[in-house]
């Protein structure tokens, strides 16, 4: 492959689609799929080959289209029509709609505050674009990006374009992207890495999995833009070994780059050498951070170190790594077509650009959504999100995984970005975004997580191993009913002792959602321990008057 | 560990599988960062990690067994037991648990008896939990036999696990 050829398969790639009237894209994300959209697939497929509409219309596992409340969904391009609650029996029915009016009954429309309300940049291909095709990816604009950068860019005019897109770390952290690559480009060594930090492991969050599933093309690109920039040879996406769809799609990706010469030797017809692997993760919470991950890639138990070093200088086998999150990876193209005053336009003065979150728990649309910094909770929550269901109340949405806090009705109206959430005592985190009503409990919230940290710990350092078990211990005896008011002061002392002396941000992380809980919902602590009552009426608290009479 | 002295590893026994295992040792050049993922074809292949699959693939590998046996026991993924005939995975995961995935659990443990992580004694059901399924848009979600169920209810998990139960 060279620059010149690129154009000829994407016109390529058109024109075969063009023979296509109909294209039906039937969603094979991980909620649809559980939905049965496979068997939606099947007889779609049987019926399109009975009636001989083989020539006319195209059917794909397509991308997530977002809506996971409202699945199996199914969309007709280029019409965009979109389906919602699609049954294997409603095949028939589609197609002979086909040529004639849309099927009312299964109409979801796309005008909806759901859609018109977000913005897309990662997930910009919006369950459009076959995944398992690199031929309708390239129809689709990519590895443009990539060729551009081979072929009119210095690594250092990538690294500054970057740089000014002020595009920060989607991993949670929020740290600069460009600064990284900067460090990681100037770092002095033999070989250099770049990583592909899939290890999603938040419970609560799904957005690296989808955009592996349906982008893997886009992360192969950004990643080797990213190699390009530092200047590294070999790179590894992490996949969990739980998203088994992810891996295969990425690696029959992998293939297919190599095979069309955008991956391997002489990328695009020029010197850039570059290659990707994946390995598999294998259920370590602990392994997201980075230095974990790393021992783990090295085959090892996925214990963090300390830092510095910083993997940028001495990260896999030594050599100075790259390490960013799967929607960092994901914005980098975006990015190099469009330019950075595009992209700037977009977010608040200190957050760039867009966040994919997965919008869950007590609230109608739940699935994956992905909107401009700035935007606000009660936009995301009431407009995108529909509100809460069965006319409960809305008490706290849980930002940031296990390293995050819950925030409040009374700060609905703060813009989200990084710097915002992170006054409000939570965090950006990967994405994940839990809305709860009044039906949850805090303190058992709180103690769910803690449970998470101190499972998830990797015994290393004291302060988290045993910090963890011992809050654990304390936030139990809470919802028993058991604690007194000293246990709810060692709690808070325990909490500022153990995420100031952990040794990683899962230890320093895990005391966040004690703390964050404490601050906005202290009566509820105080309910359990004073009145021996849970005001949500989760937590099992047994009287002795009960228990004797 | 004696095993390691020896140039060529046997192959524990003509299990067809073993090839399988060979070929990822193989493709990462028979180093010992191939660990995990040579673990992972092995559970794939045979259903879980027992002593002679770690033997083999501490020798092969030249790692020291108590480093397969270290990462083979930090990873969540990994087993050492073999599971049961079916297997009811309860997702724990945060929109699962606020949706009601503890009643679920708990009345799966009090039909079967047997805590997460274990199978029970005629080798019919295990019972494991997940951290989370990345399903959260149908929780409360639970996979049986492979087969994710969203909005499940805990009458719903009771009866699928009787139905195997009995079979």
């Amino acid at each position: 492959m060279i620059a010149e050829e690129l154009p000829k398969i994407a016109a390529q790639e058109q024109e075969d689609q063009l023979q296509f009237k109909h294209h039906i894209f039937v969603c094979s994300g991980t909620a649809c799929v559980s939905a049965h959209s496979d068997q939606i697939q099947a007889a779609l497929e049987k019926d399109i080959e009975e009636r001989g509409l083989g020539h006319v219309c195209s059917i794909t596992g397509g991308g997530c289209r977002g809506l996971c409340a409202s699945g199996p969904m199914v969309s007709v391009e280029p019409q965009g029509i979109l389906y919602q609650g699609v049954k294997v029996e409603d095949s028939a029915e589609i197609l002979d709609s086909l040529n004639s009016q849309p099927v009312k009954r299964l109409e979801c429309s796309t005008e909806a505050p759901f859609f018109s309300r977000q913005k897309k940049i990662v997930l910009e291909y919006a369950g459009k674009l076959d995944p398992e095709r690199i031929e309708a990816y390239i129809a689709a604009g990519g590895y443009t990006a990539l060729l551009k950068v081979l072929t009119e860019m210095t690594p250092q005019q990538v690294i500054e374009q970057i740089t000014r897109s002020g595009l920060r770390g989607r991993g949670g952290a929020g740290y600069p992207t460009g600064l990284k690559w900067s460090t990681v480009a100037k770092a002095q060594g033999e070989h250099k890495y770049v990583i592909c930090n899939g290890d999603e492991g938040d419970p609560g969050a799904f957005m690296d999995r989808s955009v592996m599933e349906d982008y893997p093309f886009k992360i192969l690109e950004g990643m080797t833009i990213a190699a390009y920039a530092v200047g590294a040879d070999q790179g590894y996406v992490y996949v969990r070994a739980e998203y088994p769809l992810a891996v295969k799609r990425l690696k029959a990706a992998i293939r297919q780059a190599q095979k069309n010469n955008l991956l391997g030797n002489n990328i695009g017809g020029t010197t850039f050498n570059f290659q990707i692997d994946v390995r598999l993760g294998a259920g370590a919470f602990v392994c997201g951070e980075e230095t974990a991950l790393i021992a783990s890639i090295e085959g090892k138990r996925g214990t963090p170190r300390p830092r510095p070093p910083y993997p940028a200088e001495h990260g896999l086998w030594g050599c100075p790594t790259l390490i960013n999150n799967v929607e960092s990876y994901a914005n980098i193209t975006p990015i190099i077509r469009n330019g950075t005053d595009w992209y700037t336009a977009i977010g608040t003065e200190k957050s760039k650009g867009t966040k994919v979150f997965s919008l869950t728990g007590t609230i109608n649309n739940t699935g994956l959504i992905e909107v401009p910094m700035g935007i606000s909770l009660r936009e995301i929550i009431f407009d995108i999100g529909g509100g809460i269901p069965n006319g409960k109340h809305f008490k706290a949405v849980q930002t940031g995984g296990p390293s995050g806090g819950c925030i409040p009705e009374q700060y609905l109206d703060i813009s989200v970005d990084y710097d915002s959430l992170l006054h409000l005592g939570t965090y950006m985190g990967s994405g994940g975004m839990i809305v709860m009503d009044e039906t949850s409990c805090m303190v058992d919230v709180a103690r769910y997580f803690m449970e998470f940290c101190m499972s998830e710990s990797c015994g290393k350092c004291v302060p988290c191993r045993v910090g963890t078990a011992q809050m654990y211990d304390l936030l139990n005896k809470i919802t028993k009913g058991e604690a007194s008011l000293d246990d709810l002061a060692m709690l808070e002392e325990l909490a500022e002792m153990v995420k100031s002396t952990s040794l990683c941000g899962l230890g320093q992380g895990a005391p966040t959602p004690v703390q964050s809980t404490l601050r906005y919902f202290r009566d509820e602590y105080l309910a359990h321990i004073v009145d021996k009552v849970c005001p949500a009426g989760v937590c099992k608290i047994y009287h002795h008057a009960e228990v004797f009479s | 560990m004696r095993a390691s002295s020896v140039k060529t590893v046997a192959v524990p026994s003509d299990d067809k599988r073993w090839r399988l295992v060979n070929a990822t040792m193989r493709r990462h050049g028979s180093e010992p960062d191939a660990l995990i993922e040579t673990l992972h074809t092995v559970q794939e292949a045979f259903g879980y990690l027992d002593d002679t699959a770690l033997r083999y693939v501490a020798s092969n590998l030249k790692a020291p067994l108590s480093r397969v046996y270290g990462v083979a026991t930090f990873y969540n993924f990994f087993t050492l037991k073999p599971q049961g005939e079916h297997n009811c995975v309860v997702c724990l995961g945060t929109a699962c648990y606020i949706k009601g995935a503890p009643q679920i659990l708990e009345s799966v443990e009090n039909l079967a008896h047997i805590m997460p992580g274990e199978t029970t004694p005629d080798k019919k059901v295990s019972l494991l939990i997940a951290r989370c399924l990345g399903t959260c848009g149908l929780a409360p979600a639970a996979v049986f036999d492979g087969e994710v169920a969203g909005k499940l209810t805990a009458d719903d998990a009771v009866h699928k696990v009787q139905e195997w139960m009995k079979s």
